[in-house]
């Protein structure tokens, strides 16, 4: 080739990278700007002038410290359930399901392909009121009359469990399957039994899927609305709920753009603690 | 003697050891079969009611059709809705698995300064929650007076697909056996012929994989779209927006077809795949 061989790696980054820095970074810094404006003094709706207001931080957090402790609690408990759910899935596929090994990957994937936000209506309709399973439980007297399955915190909870199980169970499974059975034989012939090995041997092997599953978990259950938007209520709204009224219904940039900014940077600096924590830097 | 021989090689389990093994195996199956039951139960409601003879509101049943997949255009826009998403969809594709098969290349092949800094800017919009992505992007183009649309939302697409081809075909190329390589230079290949007739077609699965993952990843995301696309209708905005009062029939219909051929492709793919192999 006529260019030296040393500039190959950069020519080949340089159109990715220049979009990247185009559409990624350069929005960030713009955000950033955004957030420490305030309205034009008798200018029209959405007119907003920097004045390097860091108040907006303070204003928007307080006013929204609900919402915000809602959205981390919920993707946390959603990233706890995904895990307890997914794990033993995962085990099972690549461990114990031989020839069919692929098929049943394949069908892991598979429900992404219908549209999630018509499965998520799918489960609103099926817990709601004109479902089967409310009167059927009510019919025998297990949840009383007045009960609900939608329109709760654990609505929301499930339905986000439910749409980022795959992005659990894939990293899960990609550790497990890389795991050499003979190291788990090795345990065995030591005299460890089968809790044991698997607490000491297969559980720490996994560790790398266990972290890349929760990120994949996390990273977007808290930024989400839309399951708090289909199957909560009022009483429910996340951070990305905020976020999402402020930028159209009250045309209000910079405190969208502070709260984008302050749940972005909460995000980076829980996860760069889990990573460290976790031990495990492969995912970058 | 072949029976004596096979009792002699094989040490004979306990039958405690035996039956907690047997029932180990077991409880993992059964709860394979509820897992998979919780995750298609969704999908199955999606499918039965596409055949639901249901009028405007998609909500009760009311009896047996096949007019909603024999018209799957029937409710107005769905399928203009369909289409833009199509089209999004696939040049969100083309432009994410050229820029990121480039970028998993310069990676995956070349040591080189900022390499570790390259992988950083990959992981970070993987690491930034789509609302983000998408309030940032729609406040830079009001900034230079680009009304949100069509092409707005290619490339915002394209951004967040990036990081998951580059993922997707790094993870190819680090599998490769350098050895194949070696050997198409000793053969007298020039670097760019061994790229061309060895390189590309080892990492070409990994690169349509990135190209199904991208799709995929486009056709169904709502929030970043519903951020940068203005009055253009997607199918996600279609299906939130008309939730309110009732999802038509027809998006049954199409989120369905969408499930089966999607199915198709990939299990297509792992018969082709298992017959070179062979």
């Amino acid at each position: 080739m006529s260019f030296p061989k040393v500039r190959v790696p950069y020519l080949l980054l340089l159109p990715g990278f220049a979009f990247l820095f185009t559409f990624f970074i350069l929005p960030i810094i713009n955000l950033a700007q955004t957030s420490t404006q305030t309205r034009v003094a008798g200018g029209d709706t959405g007119e907003y002038e920097q004045t390097l207001a860091f108040g907006n931080y303070i204003q928007a957090f307080v006013d929204n410290k609900e919402q915000f402790g809602r959205s981390f609690l919920y993707a946390t408990l959603a990233t706890v359930f995904a895990l307890a759910i997914a794990y033993p899935l995962a085990y099972a596929i690549a461990f114990k399901s031989g020839k069919f090994k692929n098929i049943l990957l394949v069908l892991v994937v598979a429900p992404f392909f219908t549209s999630f936000l018509l499965r998520t209506i799918a489960w609103k309709q099926i817990l709601g009121e004109e479902g089967f399973v409310v009167p059927g439980l009510r019919s025998l007297h297990i949840i009383g009359e007045q009960t609900t399955l939608t329109s709760t915190s654990i609505a929301v909870v499930a339905g986000m469990t439910y749409n980022f199980l795959p992005f659990m169970t894939l990293p899960l499974y990609a550790s497990l399957e890389r795991i050499d059975p003979r190291t788990i034989e090795a345990a065995g012939d030591l005299y460890a039994n089968g809790i044991t090995a698997f607490r000491r041997v297969t559980v720490p092997l996994s560790l790398p899927g266990v972290v890349a599953g929760t990120l994949l978990t996390f990273i977007p259950a808290a930024g989400d609305y839309v399951n708090a938007a289909i199957l909560g209520s009022p009483n429910t709204k996340m951070i990305g709920n905020v976020i999402e009224s402020r930028y159209f219904k009250i045309v209000d940039y910079p405190t969208a753009a502070a709260l984008s900014f302050t749940l972005m940077a909460a995000i980076l600096v829980l996860v760069t603690l889990y990573i460290r924590k976790a031990g495990t830097e492969e995912l970058v | 003697m072949s029976q004596k021989i096979k009792d002699a090689s094989i040490p004979t389990i306990p039958v405690k050891a035996r039956f907690s093994r047997w029932f180990g195996r077991n409880l993992l199956r059964i709860y394979m079969i509820f897992g998979f039951t919780y995750l298609f139960i969704p999908v199955a409601y999606t499918f039965v009611f596409s055949f639901n003879d249901s009028g405007k509101s998609n909500l009760i049943w009311k009896g047996f059709t096949l007019s909603n997949w024999q018209n799957p255009c029937g409710a107005p826009e769905v399928c203009k809705a369909l289409g833009n998403s199509i089209k999004i969809g696939l040049l969100a594709t083309i432009f994410s698995t050229i820029l990121g098969t480039m970028i998993a290349f310069a990676i995956g092949r070349y040591k080189f300064k900022g390499r570790s800094s390259s992988n950083l800017l990959i992981f970070l919009p993987m690491a930034t929650p789509e609302i983000v992505l998408g309030a940032s992007l729609l406040s830079l183009f009001l900034v230079f007076k680009i009304n949100p649309g069509f092409w707005p939302t290619v490339i915002a697409h394209v951004v967040f697909c990036i990081s998951f081809v580059v993922v997707t075909v790094k993870a190819r190329i680090a599998s490769l056996d350098p050895r194949l390589e070696q050997a198409a230079m000793d053969l007298y290949a020039n670097e760019l012929e061994t790229f061309r007739r060895v390189t590309l077609p080892l990492v070409a699965p990994g690169i349509a994989g990135a190209a199904l993952l991208a799709f995929s990843l486009s056709f169904d995301d709502f929030i970043i779209t519903n951020f940068n696309s203005g009055t253009l209708i997607t199918f996600p905005k279609f299906v939130y927006v008309s939730a309110a009062r009732g999802i038509p029939a027809q998006a049954n219909v199409i989120g369905s077809a969408m499930f089966f051929l999607a199915l198709a492709i990939v299990i297509a793919a792992q018969l082709v795949k298992r017959k070179r192999t062979r």
